[in-house]
């Protein structure tokens, strides 16, 4: 059948649930409230994976630090929705967020100045992950390092991020992160509403990133992308600066998974420095794998999939999770180096 | 010296003490076909290595048309004009014969130029000829990595070909070639000196003498000798080191 029609009857059904779920609770088609906050978080996922694909399926970077954008993403959109408490929270601070109060804090600190306005936090949601990757990208491919000495810098990165934001004079609330949200954009957070809203601002954007990342990958950049992939140094001695393509790709990369952590965030109402724990990582990576890596519906099919499994699995047995997990990634490394995609394909042929 | 062709002189390369090459010295003209042979370890890849700024020399001159070759990088070398084809054909396996080449094909190749790049007729037209002149023109649809161990050397001087270099230095072309790719790729060789400088590293010396040009013979990181392949076939100290083994 038609892979674009496939593609569309997919983005209708996910686009249907909260409609469904506007339905009277004993509607037979009502769709419950949870259903709509997981899968919309499933579609943030999907654009991380999405993310992550552009720069290892396609370009070989294996990033195991993808998480660190996708939570610096978040934490700028954390901290607009911060200010947006106002004289609401425990302490009825004007200013200061309950946190901040509580620490000691007499005035905002700097780097917290323009985060009131939503364009201005939603332009760092992109530019502090992008400028992360930049910097990162610059000192690692300058240096020629690739393959698993990359994969762990970047882990080290994510890490090091995650220990910095558990400080409490980070001024970015320590372990506990931003939490009790109350709006965005002047719709009350919590109303079956905004969440509709945000279901479809991420659904769109998942739409736009994996039409943009089709598009790219087209392009002499995603063939020169794949000749780097495949011999960097033939690449190089094709007169390619490899170094600018990569960075290119792993910035591009970063503000994506910037993009998706700030659609993400407003959908759970927290934020805190787990979000990079090293684990969450290597877990988005395993998607790909899983759904296939270089395909881009291979990238949102893992991310859903593995999703689904964890939601399913996380209720029935929570134990067996980080097992299973494991188990996935054995078996697709050895079993399906295509991943999910790889066995529609032989299936279908 | 010159200010055309490439220069090298007195160039020494050190690998841990030993001497990967000894005061190597080296003159290509425009135009010219030159054959580099001599037994393993002789420093053969070394030259290609440091002419391509993949290795910095310790000490010398290495220079093409009035660059110093030994401050630019292997980016900034090809961009000049010096092209290399490499022993093992690296041609890019998941793209095919016409995307190589494209890729290959002189142009901006910055990341926003190549997401702007629109084929123009004139380059659909050059990657056209070059497929017609290395003979895959039949398997332009095709991935390389479906071709023949022949066919992709040929890519692969195809693609050095889109590059337009001035100088083409070419790396055992054909080893694990039947004799039939052999001598088409002598004739190819051929016939692309001329127009730009070639050199060709190789151990088979019927190939050598098929290519029917002048021959330096490197022995432990110098020239031993140099001239047409029956002058050096009957030196006695290429005898000796090389082919009388």
């Amino acid at each position: 059948m038609n892979r674009r029609l496939v593609l569309m009857l997919c983005v209708l059904a996910l686009a249907a649930l909260p409609a469904f779920n506007a339905l009277p609770a004993d509607h037979p088609l009502h769709v419950p409230d949870f259903l709509v906050s997981v899968v919309g978080k499933w579609i943030c996922y999907a654009i991380l994976a999405l993310a992550i694909d552009l720069a290892w399926g396609y370009a070989g970077i294996l990033s195991l630090g993808h998480g660190a954008f996708f939570a610096l993403g978040g934490y700028a959109i954390g901290m607009h929705l911060m200010r947006l408490i106002g004289p609401r929270g425990v302490y009825g601070h004007p200013v200061l967020p309950d946190f901040m109060v509580f620490l000691g804090y007499t005035e905002l600190p700097w780097y917290w100045l323009g985060f009131d306005w939503f364009a201005f936090a939603f332009l760092m949601a992109l530019v502090v992950p992008g400028l992360l990757a930049l910097v990162v990208g610059w000192l690692a491919f300058r240096s020629r390092i690739t393959g698993v000495y990359l994969s762990i810098i970047t882990q080290a990165m994510t890490y090091a991020l995650m220990l910095a934001f558990f400080r409490n004079d980070m001024g970015f609330g320590g372990n506990n992160g931003f939490t009790d949200f109350k709006e965005l954009l002047g719709m009350p957070l919590n109303t079956g509403a905004t969440r509709a809203v945000l279901f479809y601002a991420s659904l769109v954007t998942l739409v736009l990133v994996f039409w943009g990342c089709a598009h790219l990958t087209q392009t002499k950049l995603g063939r020169v992308l794949t000749a780097i992939r495949d011999a960097e140094s033939r690449t190089r001695f094709l007169g390619y600066n490899v170094t600018r393509h990569k960075l290119f790709v792993f910035v591009l990369s970063a503000m994506i998974a910037g993009l998706a952590g700030a659609l993400y965030v407003p959908q759970v109402g927290i934020i805190n420095p787990s979000e990079f724990s090293p684990g969450n990582s290597i877990e988005a990576v395993v998607w790909v794998a899983f759904g296939g890596r270089g395909t881009l519906v291979g990238a949102v099919l893992g991310a859903f999939s593995v999703n689904a499994l964890k939601t399913w699995l996380t209720s029935v047995a929570p134990d067996l999770w980080l097992i299973v997990l494991g188990l996935l990634f054995v078996i697709v490394t050895l079993l399906l180096p295509k991943g999910l995609i790889g066995l529609l394909r032989r299936r279908g042929s | 010296m010159t200010s055309q062709g490439l220069y090298v002189d007195g160039v020494t390369v050190t690998f841990d003490g030993f001497r990967a090459l000894n005061n190597l010295s080296l003159l290509v003209e425009p135009g010219e076909l030159r054959a580099v042979i001599g037994p393993n370890g002789a420093g053969k890849t070394t030259m290609m290595d440091v002419i391509t700024g993949k290795t910095r020399p310790d000490t010398g001159i290495v220079r093409f048309a009035a660059r110093d070759l030994t401050k630019l990088d292997e980016a900034a070398i090809a961009t000049l004009g010096i092209g290399r084809k490499f022993q093992k054909p690296t041609v890019f396996d998941a793209l095919t014969v016409f995307e190589n080449l494209e890729l290959a094909l002189k142009a901006p190749r910055g990341p926003i130029a190549c997401l702007r790049w629109v084929l123009s007729g004139v380059a659909r037209a050059r990657i056209e000829a070059t497929m017609e002149q290395i003979g895959l023109a039949a398997r332009r649809e095709d991935l390389a990595g479906l071709l023949s161990h022949g066919q992709r050397q040929w890519l692969e001087i195809g693609m050095l070909l889109m590059q337009e270099p001035e100088l083409l230095l070419v790396d055992e072309p054909v080893a694990g070639m039947t004799d039939h790719e052999t001598e088409q790729t002598a004739a190819l060789l051929r016939g692309i000196a001329g127009t730009r400088s070639v050199v060709v590293v190789e151990h088979d010396l019927e190939f050598v003498r098929a290519l029917d040009c002048r021959v330096t013979v490197l022995h432990e990181g110098s020239v031993l000798s140099e001239g047409s392949i029956t002058h050096v076939q009957a030196d006695p100290r290429v005898i000796e080191v090389y082919l009388g083994r």
